[in-house]
């Protein structure tokens, strides 16, 4: 419904019952504001937003109201620029500042700070409190989060977002008066995977970004370009910026239909990889003395000459590498001899996962609908290490219940205390079934740990309570029907209930179990969505691409079919066990590398190419949701590193396949994959190089960038030409069109009198909204509206434990598990250190303590590990941590053997 | 005059027993509303007796107890909360009522919660005041054992459970909604309004917070009836008020007196008049939080109308009094410094306000204060206007000083001028 506001004499439409700072907002104006944020709401502390209220047109002298506590309502007059109003921001602006520390020439949040801009916004302009000012302790609280107290204005947004968005316990507000102190009971590293959000949920310097410190330049002297985060399958949005050649930080890119506002802390500090000192800088030539920079014209016309003389070439791709590059490498060896690097299991995950949302007519959602969704089953993913923004979404989910709760007493979504206050305990039902303990399992309304096959039963079971036409589960016991029940019934009464599984557990019957329960609340006619995380950045795109597994490169070796094996950005030392590796390795005469770190597999390559980050490249991933995303490069690759397409279309020419010289571009790149069936909207996910906004580019550069004539003045004193951007419609350089481009190729967040991120406000078309011209990227994979929903045929058996038989499953973990940022120094420092997890009772009965040594054994794989003990882990059960350091490459979950190592076998 | 609230109480202050009280005709009311009254006809009671709330701000109580929501099965317990907090500075009138009649105070609370059917009764007490939660244990104890409170009480079928809960000690935890955040276990910031306490007060449940005094009344109305009650009051304000004076007087204390007792009759006649050798100067009629009232004010009626007219508030009914051999600048600073402490941190204006007000006094009083000062404490005053702030904390602590800043303006003056405080 509108309402006709009455703003300083003009009629406006807004929104009836929106609150007037958002409707303000939205309607352009500036009005100033602290404690409320567009993910947080309203809850009236900071009594900035202040603006004057009139009963009637008679009524002269009127009301101070906030703003952000007061609903739209038909007819209302308020002024903004009412002189009291106006006298009364500023003097809170100036009561803010009496204990401010002023120190912007040395705060990192300088020239993107909001305090500044409301500031200025108010018109406070000279101190007149000649008082001490207050002083607090810093904390130390991790490599990810700097906290400086002093600048606190106390709007207490950051324990707001901690406690109730993010669901972390250890930040909080202490003291009384103005001596009030947000912080942590005790030093020590923030818990909550989602504490780098704090950084841009604070207004002032308190939280700033400890990495940025560590490599500090302004905002506005960073170059900065629109991207997507390459550490989940989820595909958040990001701006990463850049100084000098090297990555600073990443910030947050709003999408509303992905991350919103907010990043986990594995995708806002994984970015250091780049700079890491294991970046391939040239092209290397292995010698007998070990591997020498070659020039790349020598590597490519090598690597050419292989493939000319009739050599037989195979190549893998990566689940981790845009789509570019793996087309690019399919065209250079033929699809016939192209493979996705995953081994066979990752590639049946994946591709019935795939199935499941290609086939059936259930939608999967993306993470707005998940947000919005009121009721979830997750059904053995670990969501909160594998997927986290996912997670974060669900307890946006949970939320759900009480805003309708609140809305049965009149009392608007916008309204958060009284809606936490009236809603209480209350939270959506959200059911969680995985192998061990999650960091979600406080939202749960009932959990359940088993083992893989069990839980894909409890998931058939709840299909078949909710659609007795679903395949019956053998030998159910009394509890999981129980469970079943339960589960089915609460999800039948929902509007709109979202399944979430995933390729984590390793079991393609949990997928299976998870597609079951969403076709029968399809059968029903419920509006369900299915939401599969897959394990890399661009899982979906290789499975798009198609292509067999590891094994079938195998097989091709193994049959002495291969004399060049080229492998794109894949590490098989993370996806075989070294023995598989070698054993691939070893059977080919010559290898070739592209990849931008230096790895295990770069190390056995005969040559090895320097590749570009996602950082320098332009490329295309699509994430979990089949949603194509384009990345941009922030900055020119340097040197002799360049994208692994070009590598390959260069190896491509030299070998004589003319038709790559058609590829000048991404573009005419993108433009031959979209032929692929099922790619045809790769070309949507982001404007084509010929994009012009008012017949400019979009510069990388702020308008504000400094050092441009300096930068380089150690080389040349004479100002290089900027950087030619042949891909994209992107610019390096501060030149350009400084007003709105389309979502995908927003660089950053800045508008007149808007230095801070909250310069979004003016980029939305209603603030909190979506952004103008709608979100970035294209989904690829829709549902066919009129499949039926189908159900698998096979049902496992039960779990059952045996005397010295083991299940060893993985167990992920948000930091370590993921090959690129546990390169981060600070990811590094927070991941867990190599273990073998089993639950108490069975530590007890094999007299195992926690850290003693342990001798795991998986088929030929033997490695020691120290025992930890975790409670919850269902009985039979290891764990065994993925992806980590320190740990051996075993295909989970399979059967194992244990043995403790100082008390022999138990 | 009649003199309800306080004439059982014995001479010695020492606190009634149950059965003293039991004697004295305590517990009837109970008894009788019990019996022969709905909860609906208790509150129609109240309303018809003017009996208006003595937290503070004088909200008519029957008003509010009728805006409890009708009782359902859902949304249960309904809670009763006696506040007992009383931490306004001057102010000691409850601790007169809990100490010397404690069951009085509990058959109020047991009568409020009957008539909002609560199921939960609490006596939010102020952590200070040690002697209080000592009578009121044993006399909740007593209630329990006699059958007033309990599953079911004096047979009624109707179940209340009551017990007494210690604030942690806080100004802020008198404040209605902190009140409620404190009793939960939370920071004692205030909640917004809406949604009302009655709708979703204490965990969200429909909850009634009653100040101790207004409760001591019920038992009075419910047993001789609203008429009587209004009979004895000599204002449109019903019955009788805890009065009191502190300051520079011959004889401070606390008196039962009809509402509407003219303040200077409260003043020369009860607390003796000014000590020798001192004038009058001026007055926080209803505890710190009220403005200053000069001595053209005299003769206000103390009722929750007549006050305000004069440019103050009736507040607790317990006034300060200003003499004129005491430094109002001093005075003032050394409220404000109450008020700064107790701010509960949420809200920009009263957090960094008043410290700040509280620091351009200290300069003023010290021999530092500057020309500009007034000004910005004038500011202050408007920037902490009621409804400027999340509560009402701010808006009380700058009625003095904004008052004070008229009324004795010249002596803010000469401490400036004379970079001194002419009283030390
Ligand atoms: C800062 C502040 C402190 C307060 N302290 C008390 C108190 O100690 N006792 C009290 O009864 N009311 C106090 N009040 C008033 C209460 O908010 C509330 O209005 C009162 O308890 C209602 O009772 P009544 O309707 O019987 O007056 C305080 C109000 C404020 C703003
Ligand atoms: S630390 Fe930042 S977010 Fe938290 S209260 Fe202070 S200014 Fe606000
Ligand atoms: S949730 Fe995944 S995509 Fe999003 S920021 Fe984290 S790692 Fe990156
Ligand atoms: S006015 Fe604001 S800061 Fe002061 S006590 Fe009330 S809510 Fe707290
Ligand atoms: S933004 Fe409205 S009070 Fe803080």
């Amino acid at each position: 419904m509108v309402a006709t506001l009455h703003i300083d004499g003009a009629a406006y439409s807004v929104k009836e019952g929106q609150n007037l700072l958002q409707a303000c907002l939205s309607l352009g104006f500036n009005l100033p504001y602290f404690c409320w944020h567009p993910a947080m709401h309203s809850v009236g502390a900071c009594r900035q937003c202040a603006v004057k209220q009139f009963k009637d047109e008679k009524d002269t002298r009127g009301k101070i109201i906030m703003s952000c506590m007061t609903p739209a309502t038909e007819g209302m007059r308020i002024s903004i620029e009412d002189p009291e109003a106006r006298a009364f921001r500023a003097g809170v602006i100036e009561a803010l500042m009496v204990n401010h520390p002023h120190d912007c020439p040395v705060c990192d949040e300088g020239g993107e700070c909001h305090l500044q801009d409301m500031t200025v916004m108010t018109g406070h302009v000279c101190r007149r409190a000649r008082v001490r000012k207050r002083t607090h302790r810093n904390q130390d609280m991790g490599p990810f989060v700097n906290h400086e107290m002093n600048r606190c204005i106390a709007c207490y947004r950051c324990v707001r977002y901690y406690r109730e968005l993010a669901g972390g316990r250890d930040l909080d507000v202490f003291g009384w008066h103005h001596h009030v102190y947000f912080g942590r009971q005790v030093d020590g590293p923030l818990e909550s995977e989602f504490s780098g959000n704090l950084v841009e949920v604070c207004p002032t310097g308190v939280f700033t970004d400890k990495t940025l410190k560590g490599h500090y330049a302004r905002k506005w002297d960073l170059q900065t370009a629109p991207s997507v985060c390459v550490h989940c399958s989820l595909g958040c949005n990001t701006i990463p910026g850049e100084r000098y050649g090297e990555l600073r930080r990443v910030r947050n890119r709003f999408n509303e239909e992905v991350n919103g506002y907010f990043l986990c802390d594995r995708g806002r500090y994984g970015y250091e990889y780049e700079n890491s000192d294991l970046r391939l800088r040239h092209p290397l030539r292995l010698g007998a003395e070990g591997p020498r920079p070659i020039p790349s014209a020598e590597a490519v016309s090598y690597v050419a000459g292989l493939l000319r003389n009739g050599g037989r070439v195979l190549g893998i791709g990566s689940p981790r590498a845009s789509l570019e590059g793996n087309f690019a490498l399919r065209a250079l060896v033929g699809a016939g001899r192209f493979f996705i690097g995953w081994p066979e299991r990752e590639r049946a995950l994946v591709t019935t996962a795939l199935r499941l949302l290609r086939e059936g007519a259930i939608r999967t959602p993306c993470l707005r609908e998940v947000r919005e969704a009121d009721a979830a089953l997750a059904l053995g993913e670990d969501v909160s290490n594998t997927a986290p923004m996912l997670a974060f979404a669900l307890r946006q989910c949970a939320m759900q219940r009480k805003i309708k709760v609140a809305a049965a007493f009149g009392i608007a979504p916008w309204d958060s205390d009284a809606v936490r206050l009236v809603g209480q305990d209350e939270k959506s039902p959200i059911f969680i079934a995985t192998p061990c303990g999650t960091r979600l399992d406080d939202i749960a309304t009932r959990l359940w740990r088993a083992a893989p096959e069990e839980i894909a039963r409890l998931g058939f079971a709840v299909a078949k309570a909710l659609d007795p036409d679903a395949p019956e589960v053998p030998d159910l016991s009394d509890e999981a029907k129980s469970s079943a029940r339960d589960i089915a019934a609460a999800l039948r009464e929902a509007e709109r209930p979202v399944v979430v599984s995933g390729t984590g557990a390793g079991s393609p019957a949990v997928l299976e179990a998870a597609g079951a329960v969403a076709a029968a609340l399809r059968r029903l006619g419920r509006n369900v969505q299915l939401s599969l995380v897959l394990p890399e950045c661009n899982s979906a795109g290789a499975a798009l691409l198609g292509g067999g597994s590891l094994a079938g490169a195998l097989s091709e070796v193994r049959k002495g079919q291969v004399d060049t094996l080229i492998i794109l950005e894949n590490d098989l030392y993370r996806r075989l066990n070294a023995e598989a590796a070698d054993a691939l390795l070893a059977g080919v005469k010559h290898l070739m590398v592209l990849d931008h770190l230096a790895n295990a597999t770069t190390a056995r390559a005969e040559v090895a190419l320097p590749c570009a980050t996602f950082a320098e490249s332009e490329g295309t991933l699509v994430s979990q949701e089949g949603r194509a995303q384009r990345f941009f490069a922030v900055h020119p690759a340097r040197g002799e590193v360049r994208e692994s397409w070009r590598w390959l279309r260069e190896i491509g020419m030299a070998a004589g396949q003319s038709e790559m010289a058609a590829w000048q571009t991404t573009d005419d790149l993108i433009q031959t994959l979209s032929q692929e069936p099922g790619l045809s909207g790769v070309k949507e996910a982001a404007p084509g190089r010929e994009f012009r906004a008012a017949g400019q580019k979009i510069p990388r550069q702020p308008h504000r960038y400094s050092g441009r004539t300096a930068m380089g003045a150690d080389v040349s004193v004479h100002e290089p030409p900027p950087p030619e951007d042949r891909d994209s419609p992107l610019a390096f350089s501060m030149e350009g069109y400084q007003g709105q481009p389309p979502a995908a190729l927003v660089p950053r967040y800045w508008a007149p009198g808007w230095n801070s991120d909250h310069a979004l406000n003016k980029f939305q078309g209603e603030v909190g909204g979506a952004v103008r011209g709608g979100p970035a990227g294209v989904r690829l994979i829709e549902p066919a509206a009129d499949a039926p929903a189908r159900y698998a045929a096979e049902i496992p058996p039960p779990f059952q434990p045996a005397e010295g038989q083991w299940l060893v499953v993985a167990l992920h973990h948000v930091f370590g598990s993921e090959e690129l940022s546990a390169h981060t120094p600070g990811v590094a420092q927070l991941a867990p250190r190599p273990y073998l997890g089993l639950s108490p009772e069975d530590a007890q009965r094999c007299g195992v303590g926690e850290g003693d040594p342990v001798e795991l054994a998986v088929g030929s794989s033997v490695q020691q590990l120290p025992a930890r003990i975790i409670p919850g882990l269902p009985r039979g059960l290891l764990g065994l941590p993925a992806g980590l350091a320190g740990v051996k490459v075993v295909e989970l979950p399979a059967g194992g053997r244990v043995r403790s190592v100082t008390g022999g076998p138990p | 005059m009649e003199k309800p609230l306080t004439k059982m109480m014995r001479p010695d202050g020492e606190p009634l027993s149950l059965g003293e009280y039991e004697a004295a005709g305590g517990y009837q009311a109970l008894r009788k509303a019990l019996g022969a009254m709905t909860p609906t006809a208790v509150v129609e009671e109240v309303k018809k007796s003017n009996l208006r709330g003595r937290g503070g701000a004088g909200f008519p109580t029957g008003l509010k107890w009728g805006f409890m929501p009708k009782a359902d099965r859902v949304r249960r317990p309904r809670y009763f909360v006696v506040n007992a907090d009383e931490m306004e500075p001057g102010t000691w009138k409850d601790r007169m009522l809990m100490e010397g009649n404690p069951h009085q105070v509990v058959e109020g609370a047991l009568l409020g919660a009957y008539a909002v059917e609560a199921d939960v009764g609490y006596i939010f007490l102020r952590a200070e005041y040690a002697k209080a939660a000592r009578v009121l244990r044993r006399a909740i104890a007593e209630a329990y054992g006699a059958g007033y409170a309990g599953k079911n009480v004096l047979g009624s079928g109707w179940a209340l459970e009551l017990s007494l809960h210690i604030s942690a000690g806080r100004y802020m935890c008198g404040e209605e909604m902190g009140l409620i955040n404190a009793l939960e276990g939370r920071r004692a910031n205030p909640r917004n309004k809406p949604p009302h306490p009655q709708l979703a007060g204490l965990w969200g449940l429909p909850t009634i917070v009653s100040n101790t005094e207004t409760v001591c009344n019920a038992p009075h109305i419910i047993l001789n009836g609203a008429e009587w009650y209004k009979g004895i009051s000599r204002s449109s304000d019903g019955g009788t008020k805890i009065y009191g004076a502190s300051g520079k007087v011959k004889r401070p204390g606390l008196w039962e007196l009809p509402m509407g007792t003219p303040l200077r009759e409260v003043l020369e006649e009860h607390a003796g008049g000014m000590r020798d050798g001192l004038k009058f100067r001026g007055v926080l009629p209803g505890g710190a939080s009220t403005d200053f009232l000069g001595p053209e004010h005299l003769d206000v009626k103390m009722d929750f109308d007549s006050v305000p007219k004069a440019g103050s508030r009736m507040g607790t009914g317990t006034m300060i009094i200003l003499d004129d051999h005491t430094c109002p600048v001093g005075m003032v600073r050394n409220l404000e410094r109450f008020f700064a402490r107790e701010s509960c941190g949420w809200c920009t204006p009263c957090r960094d306000g008043l410290p700040w007000a509280a620091q351009v006094l200290d300069a003023i009083e010290e021999g530092r204060g500057e020309p500009g000062d007034l000004d910005v404490l004038a500011d202050l005053c408007r920037l902490m206007a009621p409804g400027h702030t999340y509560c009402a904390l701010a808006a009380g602590a700058v009625e003095p000083l904004q008052s004070a800043l008229k009324l004795f303006r010249e002596e803010f003056e000469r401490h400036i001028r004379d970079k001194r405080c002419p009283w030390r």
